[in-house]
């Protein structure tokens, strides 16, 4: 009953973000559009009952890494760009060509999801909070170490996410942890000045 | 559950607890700076605010009326809109997060006409109530970056962004220690943490020493308390980021950073001292001190913690930039990370584990404490002369 | 353990290849300048490992194919190939770089490094067989390059090929990972093998297409087809010279590799949505490929032109996916290996030719090198030769088995237009074979001596002659490294 008033709240707000990072000139104010729109997010993750993602969303992009945005744009000081054009001399193309892959990639879904019954009802919020996870438990019992197999639902997606991240998805997640890793060495060995070489 | 009670619970009694939260912690926060400025004064040897009222315990009262009578000040090329909301941003999620704080466990009262309802002390129980402690602490932020910059000034901009960095930086190894805790506790929610510390017998600072010494500095430096108070550093830099802000809109500000105060030390107490559990939960000979209503000891414990806050102002110089960032990138993260694993490690062990570690990190703390004070006693004080290079540029002079 | 042990075994080569990649990282902090030639050693060495351990873990692991992680990752011959190649193009790519970086005012560890970590990601492509980990090896791969290709960070040219290179990789991904999600929306699954099982079972929804084809756009722009190709002339010119040798051949052939194992296992039973989008760009390719590499001066962006109409060549195999007797497939494979060979040794003779600033990059500074050294010349004659596909060398065989497949699979047109535009294609690769053979020099020209360079050359131009010479071993062994794919 009120579950999709406040999908539709919130989708607005995102999408009013979004445009808004686009619209400002302001690269500031498109920040803070930004921020509001993964506010938005993190609220559509609480609507699915998924609240560890949406403390992460609001954690890691909100209170990370839209902050180093913020701090990168006051540190360069882009300058007001008043008397420069507001659109493109290639908006025209650009809108025709954005309107026409809209058309066909949204007519496209939604007529399927007309005929394919995917749009129907998702399935209950309540069981989606609940995950079904077997693990081996240790136990010290009498001093002594027991090992049973447990099956256990799980309230909450914290473990849920723990479990899609660490079981299913490991070796992604291991090759993502050194893509930041090469993130990170790429970041600094373009922005640190070399020493050498100094004539 | 018919209509009226499910009114009740979730939007009655939480829209109460929320009224009755701000308005506690805006007074706490008030009254603190009187004590605040009294216990500086008595560091300092001196009386601080004694005139208004007995003892000048109506200083703040005093201070709130001035503040919300001073002119608003707002510079004339500032963007006015964000200047406007940076307070708000930064308000917001301060009060925010008392939302979760687990002040006391739950309990049943009688209200006419109402029957027996059943709360809590507590607005909400999350399953991810700390991490949404940390999230909405990490939007903060903002209000002090954007005010900064929206007060289009030199020193507000420097502080808004030195305070960003600082911010950033001491995230992580706060996000390491608040991570041991969990996984002493094995759950994200504030509450089950506390709980945690009944059935594993005993507080969670005797197994995370290190991880309470971590969250604790990290939460000063997140406060922007002295010692870390750079972005307010008024030698350098005037009044930091709230330099161009006066009146109510500055009020805010200063409201806020004792609000923070108040949740870093609620925050410590929680997941390190016990919440809202007596000392030695499990010590039955104990049972007599279960006089005093969890909701005190509580207080009792965020007290002592507002406390060291104080007086760590009346004792520490503060930090230059660069120090800071070397002791937060250099020094606290790397131990964190070792932190992290050791306590991972016990975790794995059980409660056992746990008190494996907590008895071993406690013993090497005392034991290098009796050592330091062992060495000091045994060699003379170091001679009250300055080091040989400040004597040479002494004689230069 | 939620996996078992041996699944580790599987991936130990890559395992290995990123501590050895983290090793050089750290070791570069304590080597003073002219001793980073150790690092290059040290990494050369290290890829050569990772090939001798590829080996023991195919051997350890039994009867291949293995699949690991929960259907994350898979050990087969195909994989295997792939691997094999693009650890020989790591370890030429660091021969063609020693003496580029000991000269350049550019720090050699983390260039090492990053290459390390970018065969890394081209590993780890080569064995993907879920989504999931092909996109996050695809992102190791890309963002390495990125980097490589701005690391010459004060020419101009490297930055501007640097930044194009991100903007429009990072767009492509967005592309590739929207068509992967409508892809996940339309199976509810993103290993590949899950996908065709979805496919063959019940009618998928419409949007599929717009999935598959957004992941066919992604994929396009990773392999530099027609018509996402514009960067890659740019980033060639303007990288240092070892990085286009590593750009042209290293990440073309990691994204064959899923190009073919997402279309052909994933996608398979959907063969008739894609095929005319791939012909269609497949025709494209190779005319703006071969007629753009007619204009050109440039030697490098002359060799990224016809890169990209190599492209064109090699999706024809992609066609062919309905034969029975997967001539598609390894008719890919080899053509990618003569590939690999022949554009290695092209860009080692810019690298050898190329002086201060960008001199000797121009078609003219191969004037009169035949008169100068006649060795290097006729190397370079045979890869332009082989580039062009005249026999006997490589180039041939691979075109030979890939037009024969398009035909076999019906795509007459299309073999004949490739035909056509490898005719083209004599135009501009014999206008370097003039400026060596006929054209007198003007003293402009300077090669240096290096053996690093040249032992990597004449190893491109001895794999080269040879597949021409001896193409059954080869065909022989690409045929037993298929996939297993098919309704």
């Amino acid at each position: 009953m009120t579950a999709p008033f406040f999908f539709w709240f919130f989708a607005a707000i995102v999408v009013f973000g979004a445009v808004g990072v686009v619209a400002m000139r302001q690269p500031v104010h498109s920040a803070l559009f930004l921020l509001l729109s993964f506010f938005g997010v993190a609220a559509l993750f609480i609507t699915l009952n998924a609240e560890f993602l949406a403390a992460v969303q609001v954690l890691v992009y909100a209170g990370g890494i839209m902050v180093l945005f913020l701090f990168t744009i006051m540190l360069v000081n882009i300058r007001r760009t008043a008397g420069q054009p507001y659109v493109h001399r290639q908006a025209g193309a650009a809108l025709l060509v954005a309107f026409f892959l809209l058309a066909v990639v949204g007519g496209t879904i939604v007529a399927s999801s007309r005929t394919s019954g995917l749009a129907d009802a998702p399935a209950d919020p309540a069981k989606l909070s609940t995950t079904t996870i077997s693990r081996m438990m240790t136990e010290t019992v009498d001093g002594k170490t027991v090992k049973t197999p447990v099956t256990e639902q799980v309230a909450g997606n914290s473990q849920a996410v723990a479990w899609g991240l660490y079981r299913d998805y490991l070796l992604p997640f291991e090759v993502a942890s050194v893509f930041l890793l090469v993130a990170m060495i790429g970041a600094v060995v373009l922005g640190k000045r070399t020493m050498e070489h100094v004539d | 559950m018919d209509i009226s009670a499910s009114v009740l619970t979730y939007f009655l009694i939480p829209a109460v607890k929320a009224v009755v939260v701000v308005i506690l912690v805006a007074t706490a926060a008030g009254v603190l700076t009187y004590i605040e400025r009294r216990t500086l004064a008595f560091l300092q040897v001196r009386k601080g605010p004694n005139r208004v009222g007995p003892e000048g315990i109506l200083q703040f009262v005093a201070d709130v009326v001035k503040l919300l009578t001073k002119e608003d000040v707002v510079p004339a090329k500032a963007q006015h809109f964000i200047h406007f909301l940076a307070p708000v941003l930064v308000m917001v999620p301060g009060l925010a997060v008392f939302a979760v704080l687990p002040w006391g466990p739950e309990f049943t009262m009688r209200i006419p006409g109402l029957g027996k309802i059943t709360t809590a002390w507590y607005a909400a129980d999350l399953n991810v109530s700390l991490l949404l402690v940390l999230a909405i602490t990490s939007v903060g932020i903002y209000g002090i970056i954007l005010g900064g910059w929206a007060s289009n000034s030199k020193y507000a901009l420097l502080g808004g962004l030195r305070s960003a960095a600082q911010l950033i930086s001491y995230e992580v190894p706060m996000g390491f220690a608040v991570v041991s805790a969990i996984l002493m506790a094995r759950s994200l929610s504030l509450v089950e943490i506390v709980e945690a510390q009944r059935t594993h017998q005993m507080w969670f600072i005797l197994p995370g020493l290190v991880s309470f010494f971590l969250y604790f500095v990290s939460g000063v430096a997140e406060t922007n308390r002295i010692p870390f108070d750079l972005p307010e550093a008024e030698s350098e830099l005037v009044a930091g980021f709230h330099t161009e802000y006066s009146g109510f809109r500055w009020a805010i500000f200063f409201l806020t950073e004792y609000a923070n105060m108040i949740t870093i030390s609620a925050i410590a107490t929680a997941l390190f001292f016990g919440g809202w559990l007596r000392p030695f939960p499990s010590v039955h000979a104990l049972a007599f001190l279960d006089v005093v209503p969890p909701v005190l000891w509580y207080v009792l414990k965020v007290s002592c913690f507002l406390f060291v806050y104080i007086w760590f102002r009346g004792t520490f110089p503060r930090y230059r930039f660069d120090q800071l960032m070397a002791l937060g990138w250099k020094t606290l993260i790397p131990i964190s990370l070792t932190n992290l694993v050791l306590v991972a490690l016990a975790a794995l062990g059980g409660f056992r584990g746990l008190r494996i570690l907590g008895i071993v990190l406690w013993g090497a703390a005392i034991g290098a404490f009796l050592i330091v004070t062992r060495l000091r006693a045994a060699k003379p004080p170091a001679a009250k002369t300055a080091p040989a290079s400040v004597r040479a540029r002494a004689a230069e002079a | 353990m939620p996996f078992p042990a041996g699944d580790t075994l599987l991936i130990l080569p890559e395992l290995f290849l990123t501590a050895a990649a983290s090793f050089v990282l750290l070791w570069a902090t304590f080597v003073s300048r002219p001793r980073e030639r150790g690092l290059a050693f040290f990494s050369i060495g290290a890829l050569a490992a990772t090939g001798l351990l590829l080996f023991v873990s195919a051997r350890m692991a039994g009867t291949l194919p293995r699949s690991a992680f929960g259907g994350m990752f898979a050990m087969d011959r195909f994989g295997l190939y792939f691997k094999g190649i693009l650890l020989l193009v790591g370890i030429v790519t660091i021969l063609f770089s020693l003496r580029f970086i000991s000269v350049s005012p550019y720090p050699g560890g983390e260039y090492y490094g990053l290459i390390l970590f970018s065969t890394v990601g081209m590993l780890f492509m080569a064995s993907g067989t879920h989504l999931a980990s092909i996109v996050v090896a695809l992102e190791l791969m890309a963002l390495s390059q990125y980097v490589l290709a701005g690391y010459f960070k004060r020419e101009t040219k490297s930055l501007e090929a640097s930044a194009k290179y991100f903007v429009l990789g990072a767009f492509s991904s967005g592309v590739l990972i929207y068509g992967i999600s409508l892809v996940y929306g339309a199976a509810g699954t993103l290993s590949l093998a899950g996908i065709a099982t979805a496919f063959t079972t019940a009618k998928p929804p419409a949007f599929l297409v717009i999935g598959i084809i957004f992941v066919g756009c992604g994929m396009f722009f990773k392999i530099a087809s027609a018509p996402f190709h514009v960067w890659a002339p740019d980033v060639y010119e303007g990288a240092p010279t070892p990085i286009s040798a590593f750009f042209a051949v290293g990440p073309k052939l990691a994204a064959y590799a899923i190009f073919a194992r997402i279309f052909f296992v994933g996608f398979g039973p959907r063969a008739g949505d894609w095929s005319a989008i791939i012909a269609a760009s497949a025709a494209l390719t190779m005319v703006v490929g071969n007629v753009g590499a007619l204009m050109q001066t440039n030697v490098k962006r002359l060799l990224g032109y016809s890169s990209i109409g190599h492209a064109g060549y090699a999706l024809l195999g992609l066609l062919a996916y309905g034969d029975a007797s997967g001539i598609g497939l390894w008719s890919i494979l080899v053509y990618l290996l003569a590939y690999a060979f022949m554009n290695l040794g092209a860009f080692g003779l810019v690298i050898l030719l190329e002086s201060k600033g960008y001199a000797g990059e121009s078609v003219d500074d191969f004037n009169g090198l035949a008169a100068k050294n006649p060795w290097l010349a006729a190397a370079m004659l045979v890869f332009l030769l082989s580039l062009a596909g005249i026999p006997p060398t490589a180039g041939f065989v691979g075109k030979y088995f890939l037009f024969s497949a398009a035909m076999k699979a019906g795509w007459f047109w299309l073999s004949l237009l490739a035909v056509l535009m490898s005719a083209v294609s004599l135009f501009y690769y014999f206008r370097i074979a003039r400026a060596m053979y006929l054209v007198e020099g003007e003293g402009t020209l300077h090669w240096r001596e290096e053996p690093a360079v040249s032992a990597a050359i004449a190893l491109c131009a001895a794999g080269t002659l040879a597949m021409g010479i001896l193409p059954g071993p080869f065909v022989q062994f690409a045929r037993t490294c298929l996939l297993p794919f098919g309704p």
